[in-house]
């Protein structure tokens, strides 16, 4: 998989001019000075970074390094910890995060989690659409045209169209995840996380997410968090590493894998530690 | 090339070890056995006692006077039905939605009191809860009546739910109601729609239990709904019950009273009976 160029947008200044949400801004995501704390200990300290539009952001580190911590904070995620902190500021579109209804900035910044987690007590086919369908939305030739859409384009449609009726439980783990992927779109989030979305999964089901997330890109801001350091490399157009809750290095996946400018990443991306 | 040395030590106790594995698993076995021997007991006893006595008059009809055979205990079927109408009215919604709030807000103070509170409540013996009924509802209404009898068994209702609700909770993954908040539906929504309906099987047997549990209570309706001869539908009257009936019978010295109570107790544990199978019914694997 041929990795796609970018210009650095590490110094790139963003066009501070479009702030109205909604309007095309070249940066999707921005934190400034972003630190989480659990119980007064920090996960990640002063983590200030800007994540382009249209790219795939992949954050590599060991573990307890603070990436899915990262991750969580830029859809609110950490609202329903009672013993999170958070300080700092999260611009999505140049906008404040914080002073919007969470409920509004997830439908903008959808999430797809580490173990596959499609509802249990609904169908495929309820799943496809659940995010429509518990905020409201219930017509039904459109909730099927929407499922069906999104099915597609998660790769599922041709393995479940016979069997949309059926528990999502009876699904393989990579169907499953497939599933979720389709069930995130359908909300149609600009951004979409993705918190080692392929951990749990065999190679094959892997491979198909990758494809996923490299088609994924015309359409929407992917952040990634993974272990495995040949992913980052294959799908992502940047790499941020992080060490010990900070930012050690972010530029260009190529020159993170080829050329790091960090003794730490080296170290790291050439697995002498991690 | 060496050679693979694995090798097996010969523990030196093993017949000791198998004598003691042999004599756990024998106590095991006859703690079971003690277990059931109880409830086949009773069933068998109950069936044998009470069905002789049991036809179409004991459902339809009322008590007959002292001196007349026959009669029946409609008036107390009835009455139990709405007692426990009453007490899941009170009992189910409070417990189910203090449940949820041990649950989903766990970790602030009010969360912990509730929860602690609960604990004790459920150890509260039934009839001083009977005679808290008696205190709050019979004594300024100057009467005795189903809806003090319902009341009790509501509150006695409270606690079992409330856990029951809790662990069933807490049982569904953080990440199921993540995968929810995530895809933008609120709070709210989500314990509503995603966690308690994936739980709800398990709530549904627990409430079950619950209602079986309090259709059986005798000691708080002794002073709340206190018992009546007649027919009676009127909540605020006092009103018959089948444990209410059967103790009464039971301790009567009436020889077709006594055939009467055995009866009503087949009737009663063949409701708890039922129940139980409904639970099962209700909690098979869907999926």
């Amino acid at each position: 998989m041929e990795i796609q160029e970018t210009e650095d947008i590490v110094t790139e200044d963003t066009d501070e001019t479009d702030k109205i949400s909604g309007r095309e801004s070249k940066t999707a995501i921005q934190t400034k000075k972003l630190s989480v704390y659990f119980n007064d200990r920090p996960a990640i300290e002063d983590i200030s970074l800007k994540i382009k539009r249209n790219t795939v952001t992949a954050i590599i580190g060991p573990s307890g390094c603070g990436k899915s911590t990262f991750l969580r904070s830029l859809n609110l995620m950490h609202d329903m910890t009672p013993k999170a902190r958070v300080y700092g500021e999260i611009l999505i579109q140049n906008e404040d995060i914080t002073e919007f209804n969470a409920v509004d900035v997830r439908k903008k910044v959808g999430m797809v989690f580490q173990k596959p987690n499609p509802f249990p007590t609904m169908t495929i086919y309820e799943n496809a659409v659940s995010g429509l369908k518990l905020n409201g939305k219930t017509k039904k030739s459109e909730l099927d045209e929407i499922a069906e859409k999104n099915l597609k384009y998660a790769g599922l449609w041709e393995e479940v169209k016979d069997r949309l009726k059926t528990p999502a439980m009876s699904l393989s783990g990579g169907q499953q995840q497939r599933l979720c992927i389709a069930r995130t779109i359908a909300v149609r989030p600009d951004i979409i996380l993705m918190d080692e979305p392929t951990s749990a999964l065999d190679p094959i089901s892997t491979s198909k997410i990758e494809e996923l997330i490299y088609n994924f890109k015309n359409h929407y801001t992917i952040v990634i968090v993974t272990h495995n350091m040949q992913q980052a490399a294959r799908i992502s157009d940047l790499t941020a590493f992080f060490y010990l809750g900070k930012l050690i290095e972010y530029s260009k996946t190529r020159r993170m894998f080829t050329n790091p400018k960090e003794k730490l990443t080296e170290a790291y991306v050439t697995g002498k530690f991690g | 090339m060496k050679q693979n040395t694995l090798k097996l030590s010969k523990p030196v106790n093993l017949t000791r070890r198998k004598v003691t594995n042999s004599v756990m698993i024998s106590l095991c076995v006859i703690a079971g056995v003690i277990t059931i021997l109880p409830l086949l007991y009773i069933f068998f006893y109950t069936t044998k006692s009470g069905i002789s006595s049991l036809n179409p008059d004991f459902f339809t009809q009322l008590p007959k006077p002292v001196g007349e055979t026959g009669g029946g205990m409609a008036n107390a079927i009835t009455g139990s039905l709405i007692l426990i109408g009453i007490g899941g009215l009170i009992g189910i919604p409070v417990g189910v939605l203090s449940g949820i709030y041990i649950s989903e807000y766990s970790g602030n103070i009010t969360s912990t009191v509730v929860k602690f509170i609960t604990d004790i409540l459920s150890g509260v013996p039934s009839i001083v809860i009977g005679i808290f009924a008696y205190g709050i509802i019979v004594l300024p209404m100057q009467r005795f009546s189903a809806l003090a009898g319902g009341f009790a068994l509501g509150i006695l209702m409270i606690p079992t739910v409330t856990k029951v609700t809790e662990e069933m909770l807490r049982l569904i993954p953080q990440s199921l109601r993540e995968a929810s908040l995530a895809l933008g539906v609120s709070r709210w929504k989500t314990t509503l729609r995603i966690v308690l309906t994936t739980a709800s099987s398990g709530i549904v047997t627990g409430i079950l239990l619950a209602t079986a549990r309090a259709a059986g209570e005798t000691a708080p309706l002794l002073f709340t709904s206190f018992g009546n001869s007649f027919w009676q539908t009127n909540i605020d009257e006092p009103m018959a019950a089948l444990p209410l009936q059967i103790f009464a019978y039971a301790i009567s010295p009436y020889e077709d009273w006594h055939r009467q109570a055995w009866a009503g107790a087949f009737v009663l544990i063949f409701l708890v009976f039922t129940v139980n199978l409904l639970v099962r019914y209700v909690t098979r694997k869907k999926y």
